[in-house]
């Protein structure tokens, strides 16, 4: 006779980056089911909005989320570029871009690093986290801030990339590559590593489109979905290839990520090197009128912030759906029927932001 | 496991990834957004500032003309910098250091 | 701007819900808004990036039957809708009663807007003695 035991998995864990618990019903080391309970760090973010005005609204997504900030205001602009019928400037469009893709790069890593930290690999942990370093040095240069950029307003950008930065960048770049070269083979091809992933966490394709998986989670179960393709910012001038992996286990989201940070550099490099010069931002008047849903590719996912305006300067309606929303269904469907032992691995191979997902 | 191994020799020739932080410290790149300042002399207490803030940050009075920041509300984003009609505000790219 | 949005009556909700996970579509999100006598419900569905919106006008009290039964990844928005806006679903394949974002303690319904204040039809209500309209 098996007893059935509950053990709560968070809100404090030592792999944990964020407070999210996890109630697992156990039988001997089976978890039978999983339930998340979130709610430690609500910040009412969506009611805030509502009472700051539309402009100020834009400093404020930037700071849903403190690893993919900049998406988050990007998102935002452009829907409500979309509601008041603005076109970005090309160099605008471009300099987005380059920002998103370099968040793309730091996010990955930072990923990456604690599914390393995980699985007890504190040396490979720390060697990405030394690579990610390099990426905030280039953050800081480019914008002012090491991880805020609070570069993006509504009709472009508010900050120019000179030539001189550039070349800077480019250098950088250069120097992310090659130490990423030098590490990711080790996080792919050691041995330990494969048997703490291959084949733990299995997501099958069928149930990922069920549960509604997005970003990398789906792409690893064969879902080829990446709203890059769709060709917002500067994205179809750059000749983007999305990545798909087909197994749907922890190893293939890994895999998944090693190869968008390849993809995100390479663009990246691209679009410093193609950025037309002209204007970086339209100016604009008025308010916003109408409700739109807008949607971008994040590091973790589709993000989507539903926005209604009623021609006043404050929103009636803003509304966010972050990835890690999106994906905790399936990471309950993960976590059934595997060992505690594995729970850490494959609660980090979704890359949980909880802190966006409570807002 | 031979790529790991060969990524731990390289490192012991590197030079250390950390600084020895209170005695050498980062130099800070100019665009650094790191505290607001004021040159006071030139502002005309409009108020701008302290209607666009996201934070409400700064509160401007006319009369007696004051002009003050809260540095713990800031988030250095820079919008008063842009919006301010005499180019009072700025930006400077130290941090503030600790009270 | 939103398109391809169809209104649907409380009544027809799962079978609409059941005809489009037929047709392959996922389920992106629900939102809600408060529009003072209802609450508009609207449902986000995608499919090979097209997006298809289902808006349904659910008078306040009445209780929104869940869609969790088709669709599991529904189930921590309504919990979500459930706390902030303070509207009941009914048979939830997981309901945290109220528990999901919000501790003892917390306002109720915070997302709802405050009586008389913009968009509001509803006269104002009156304020208690000492005490705050919210």
């Amino acid at each position: 006779m098996i007893r059935r035991n509950t053990i709560p998995f968070g809100p404090q864990h030592p792999v944990l980056p964020e407070p999210i618990q996890l109630r697992l019903v156990m039988e001997d080391e089976k978890i039978i089911e999983a339930l998340p309970a979130i709610g430690y760090i609500h910040r009412g973010l969506e009611k805030i909005a509502e009472k700051k005005d539309f402009i100020q609204d834009v400093y404020l997504a930037e700071r849903i989320c403190g690893i993919c900030s900049f998406m988050h205001s990007q998102n935002y602009c452009q829907g409500i570029e979309s509601l008041m019928n603005l076109t970005v400037p090309d160099r605008g469009r471009y300099l987005r871009t380059i920002w998103a893709e370099i968040h793309r790069v730091h996010s990955h890593l930072l990923a990456l690093g604690l599914l390393a930290d995980s699985f007890g690999f504190e040396n490979l942990f720390m060697q990405l986290w030394r690579t990610r370093e390099i990426i905030l040095d280039i953050m800081e240069q480019t914008a002012g801030g090491r991880v805020m950029l609070g570069t993006c307003c509504i009709g472009g950008v508010r900050k120019d990339i000179s030539s001189a930065q550039a070349t800077v960048v480019l250098r950088q770049l250069d120097q992310v590559q090659k130490e990423c070269d030098e590490i990711l083979p080790a996080l792919l091809n050691d041995y330990s590593v494969k048997q703490r992933t291959v084949g733990v966490g299995v997501l099958p394709r069928d149930k990922a489109h069920e549960l509604g998986a997005v970003g990398p989670v789906a792409r690893a179960s064969g879902i080829g979905m990446d709203y890059r393709e769709q060709g917002y910012a500067a994205y179809p001038d750059l000749g983007f290839k999305k990545v798909v992996e087909t197994a749907g286990d922890c190893y293939a989201r890994t895999l998944v990520r090693v190869k968008e940070i390849a993809e995100s550099i390479r663009m990246a490099r691209l679009a410093l090197e193609k950025a037309p010069q002209g204007p970086i931002a339209v100016p604009f008047k008025g308010n916003p009128t109408g409700e739109v849903l807008a949607r971008i590719e994040q590091p973790r996912g589709e993000l989507n912030f539903y926005i209604k305006g009623n021609g006043t300067r404050n929103l009636e309606r803003f509304r966010v759906r972050t990835p890690t929303f999106a994906n905790l269904p399936p990471l309950l469907h993960m976590l059934t029927g595997c060992q505690l032992a594995d729970v850490p691995v494959i609660a980090l191979s979704i890359d949980p932001c909880i802190s966006c997902t409570e807002r | 496991m031979a790529t790991m191994l060969s990524n731990i020799m390289k490192n012991l020739g590197r030079k250390a990834a950390t600084r020895l932080y209170p005695f050498e410290k980062r130099e800070l790149p100019t665009t650094t957004r790191g505290h607001l300042d004021i040159e006071i002399d030139k502002c005309i207490f409009c108020g701008a500032c302290q209607k666009r803030c996201p934070t409400n940050a700064i509160n401007v009075t006319r009369d007696p003309k004051t002009w003050a920041v809260n540095h713990y509300a800031c988030i250095v984003c820079g919008y008063c910098v842009e919006v301010c009609p005499k180019d009072c505000l700025l930006l400077r790219n130290e941090h503030l250091p600790q009270p | 701007m939103l398109t391809n949005v169809t209104e649907i009556p409380v009544t027809q909700l799962h079978g609409e819900v059941w005809a489009l996970k037929q047709q392959g579509y996922r389920l992106v999100t629900l939102t809600c808004c408060d529009l003072g006598d209802a609450h508009d419900i609207l449902y986000h569905f995608d499919k090979d990036y097209t997006l298809k919106h289902l808006r349904l006008r659910l008078p306040r009290g009445e209780s929104l039957p869940s869609i969790t039964d088709l669709f599991f990844a529904a189930v921590l928005v309504e919990n979500e809708i459930q706390d902030l806006f303070g509207v009941t679903v009914a048979g939830m394949v997981v309901d945290y009663k109220g528990r999901f974002l919000l501790s003892e303690g917390a306002p109720v319904a915070p997302l709802n807007k405050p009586i008389g204040i913009g968009i509001d039809i509803r006269a104002k209500a009156p304020v208690a003695e000492g005490g705050k309209a919210s």
